[in-house]
């Protein structure tokens, strides 16, 4: 389809710029180009093995690539921050799990006390405030992880899967976060299986299959008619070999 | 023969009779001990966190010679010290031979392996558990062996426990440090030596007894702290 | 951290002991028996200087003061203690007191000891009988006087070793324990058996013979070889055990009755 207006391109956020990774003698990011774009929330999704994880891990700098670049204008190290599916919060109250992110992050001591308040209240958090973190439920730690990556303020929030395990009543909080932090300007990258909280939360679709992207589209167009059979068989319930 | 009942008949007219000779062993013997413990953990936590996360070279053999040291005769820990301290010796200008000063530095050369071996496994093991996380959010490596550690308190302070163990039961050490000077140097150990060397068996065996029951109520004191702190602090 | 710094702090300061004390380095005989118990409150009476007393075997003792580790030796074995005179490593030597040495054995005496007419025959009796015979084997006072007396028989026990000939490599109380356990012989200075508790169905069975004569001597550990003795104090403690009072005050201790040790010092 040949465009006859050429619009400018949307700014990135972030980009991985032709990534290969290889784990365990096998191919497991192919030749993968990625852009996150700067505005709203994006999902990564895809069968299981299709490298969203690692191409994850690898936005965020904790894994390196083997061939290729993740290309980004962020220089603070607390810019980027990441959600695991599973919380691991350390064995301390919740207040003090922020009070050492907020340390790790380089905020000073003094402004961390109202760093703290202010995180609590987003996260609706202030009741539990004092407990220990690891005598929570499921859906209060992963609260609390949410809101301890964004004690820096980051510009770019990277979550992997971070409902999967949780019933819908905390799905539905922590969703209720992700967009709260969307609406305040970050950039918010989502790892999903879950078509109903794709169509919920994103506004673009990147669609990963064997390492690479298959198709990249905007969420709504995406959510109706998606361009590549593997896409379709990925939605449709089928198994994709 | 003397038997069982006499050793704790023996043990029990101590306790009772509150005699002052036994108070300042067992004074002694805490403090030789305790003291030998604390400075174990102040070189054995970082040492140990630093085998488990660290990246230096001889990390491994480092490691393997740790684990090795944990099974080190106390004799042998003795004699290296006396040969340190003896005034023949590179340290004899000190006067520290036959002085409290001698256990505690030959106790602490003893359980600083069990220390660091232990904690490099604790570490090593939450380490599995926060590595990404904590890389995650940007921590140096100094930053994340504070965190593991302090994480870690509890299951440490089994290790500090171990060590203790070791260092009040160990009689070989502190006797050749020490010296087994009355008032000076005697603790619970050497003085169930001495007891035994001079036949005395019930008044040793109540001797061990004793020490048996103040090994009991310091482990069973910690574990209490531990388990207070832990419900309030930790799940 | 603070908490660390104090623990440091009361880890490495040394009790506030002002500096007057020495080291004697010991037989374990006169320790175990109770004898510096019974003196040294006497020398606290004249003197000051606190005595410590380190009891291992003479052997032992002996290399500690080699390597400085005491200023006064008061040991059993004349010749290793004249050997460590004439090394230089002590400046003279005192007789100070004398006991002797018995053997012990259990009551039945299967290898009928106690009919020798000498130490050598009871010791050659046992070796007859390969009755198992109990020895320090670590160097110590007693151990080199059961390997002379050993000597004087027609018996090598060094070939009979872990037969019936045991070297405990232990101190005199464990090997006495040892001995009783298993029913074996054994050569102790009659001080120590007096004194020990854990006698059993052991007794003496051989005693008297002058070869059993058991010499006590005392040393001053030489401070041109090692400057860090407190010669003065030391000098002063020989002085006095070795003077009337000293003498008197070994001779006044007693166990059940029986004088340990016998007073000796050249007037």
């Amino acid at each position: 389809m040949l465009r006859l207006v050429k619009s400018a391109p949307p700014p990135l956020a972030l980009r991985l710029d032709n990534i290969s990774l290889c784990r365990g003698g096998r191919m497991v990011v192919d030749s993968l180009d990625l852009d996150v774009p700067a505005q709203g929330i994006t999902a990564i999704m895809g069968p299981n093995g299709a490298g969203k994880s690692l191409s994850l891990r690898i936005m965020a700098g904790l894994v390196a690539p083997d061939r290729g670049a993740c290309r980004h204008d962020f220089t603070g190290k607390q810019d980027i921050a990441l959600v695991f599916q599973k919380p691991v919060l350390l064995r301390r109250t919740v207040r003090a799990n922020l009070a050492h992110a907020l340390a790790l992050y380089g905020v000073p001591r003094a402004r961390r006390k109202v760093r703290i308040a202010e995180l609590l209240e987003f996260g609706r958090l202030g009741p539990i405030a004092d407990s220990p973190a690891r005598a929570l439920s499921g859906g209060e730690q992963q609260r609390v992880a949410m809101v301890r990556a964004l004690a820096a303020k980051p510009k770019l929030l990277l979550l992997d899967e971070p409902t999967a395990s949780l019933d819908p009543q905390a799905t539905d909080a922590i969703e209720t976060l992700i967009r709260d932090t969307a609406a305040k300007g970050a950039a918010v990258v989502i790892v999903t299986h879950d078509r109903g909280q794709a169509t919920r939360l994103a506004d673009h679709v990147r669609f990963m299959h064997k390492g690479t992207l298959v198709e990249a589209a905007p969420a709504s167009d995406f959510m109706l008619a998606q361009k590549s059979p593997e896409a379709q068989a990925y939605l449709a319930g089928k198994l994709l070999l | 023969m003397q038997g069982f009942g006499d050793a704790f008949a023996a043990a029990f007219a101590l306790i009772v009779g509150f005699d002052a000779d036994l108070m300042e062993i067992v004074l002694l013997s805490l403090r030789v001990t305790l003291s030998a413990v604390a400075l174990a953990c102040i070189i054995g936590f970082p040492l140990g966190a630093a085998l488990a996360v660290g990246r230096f070279p001889f990390r491994t053999t480092l490691t393997v010679l740790i684990n090795a040291l944990m099974g080190l005769p106390p004799v042998v820990v003795g004699l290296g010290v006396y040969l340190m301290l003896s005034r023949a010796g590179p340290f004899g200008a000190l006067g520290l031979l036959y002085t409290p000063t001698a256990m505690i530095i030959a106790q602490t050369i003893l359980v600083t392996p069990i220390v660091a071996a232990l904690t490099r496994q604790i570490v090593a093991d939450l380490d599995t558990e926060y590595h990404e996380t904590l890389r995650s959010m940007g921590a140096g490596r100094a930053a994340r062996i504070g965190t593991l550690l302090w994480d870690g308190r509890f299951a440490l302070m089994t290790a500090a426990l171990a060590g203790l163990g070791r260092a009040l039961a160990e009689v070989g050490a502190v006797m050749i440090v020490g010296g087994n000077i009355d008032h000076v140097t005697r603790v619970m150990t050497t003085a169930i030596a001495l007891e035994t060397s001079k036949g005395e068996l019930a008044v040793a065996l109540g001797l061990g007894i004793i020490l048996m029951i103040l090994s009991i109520v310091i482990n069973a004191l910690l574990m209490g702290a531990r388990s207070a702190s832990e419900r309030a602090a930790y799940a | 951290m603070r908490l660390t710094s104090l623990l440091v702090a009361a880890t490495l300061a040394t009790p506030a002991v002002a500096d007057d004390f020495i080291i004697v380095q010991s037989t374990t005989s006169t320790a175990n028996s109770g004898l510096y118990d019974a003196i040294l409150p006497e020398y606290a009476k004249v003197d000051d200087t606190e005595i410590r007393v380190v009891a291992v075997g003479t052997g032992q003792a002996l290399r500690n003061a080699r390597n400085c580790d005491g200023d006064v030796l008061l040991v059993h074995a004349k010749a290793a203690e004249e050997a460590f005179v004439s090394e230089g490593y002590g400046v003279s030597r005192s007789d100070v007191m004398y006991n002797d040495f018995v053997l012990v054995g259990p009551s039945d005496d299967p290898a009928n000891a106690k009919d020798a007419d000498t130490i050598s025959a009871a010791l050659d009796a046992i070796a007859t009988a390969r009755a198992l015979f109990a020895s320090r084997g670590d160097d110590s006072g007693t151990h080199k006087k059961e390997r002379a007396l050993w000597a004087t028989t027609t018996t090598d026990p060094s070939d009979a070793s872990g037969a019936w000939y045991r070297e405990t490599g232990s101190g005199m109380g464990a090997t006495l324990n040892i001995a009783t356990g298993m029913g074996a012989y054994t050569l102790t200075d009659r001080a120590t058996w007096i004194a020990f508790a854990n006698k059993g169905d052991m007794r003496i069975l051989f005693e008297g013979d002058e070869a059993l004569f058991n010499q006590y001597g005392i040393i001053l550990v030489n401070p041109a070889k090692c400057p860090l003795i407190k010669a003065d104090a030391a000098q002063s403690f020989i002085d006095w055990i070795i003077s009337p009072i000293g003498q008197s005050a070994i001779a006044a201790h007693t166990r059940d009755g029986q004088q340990l040790f016998f007073p000796n010092a050249a007037k």
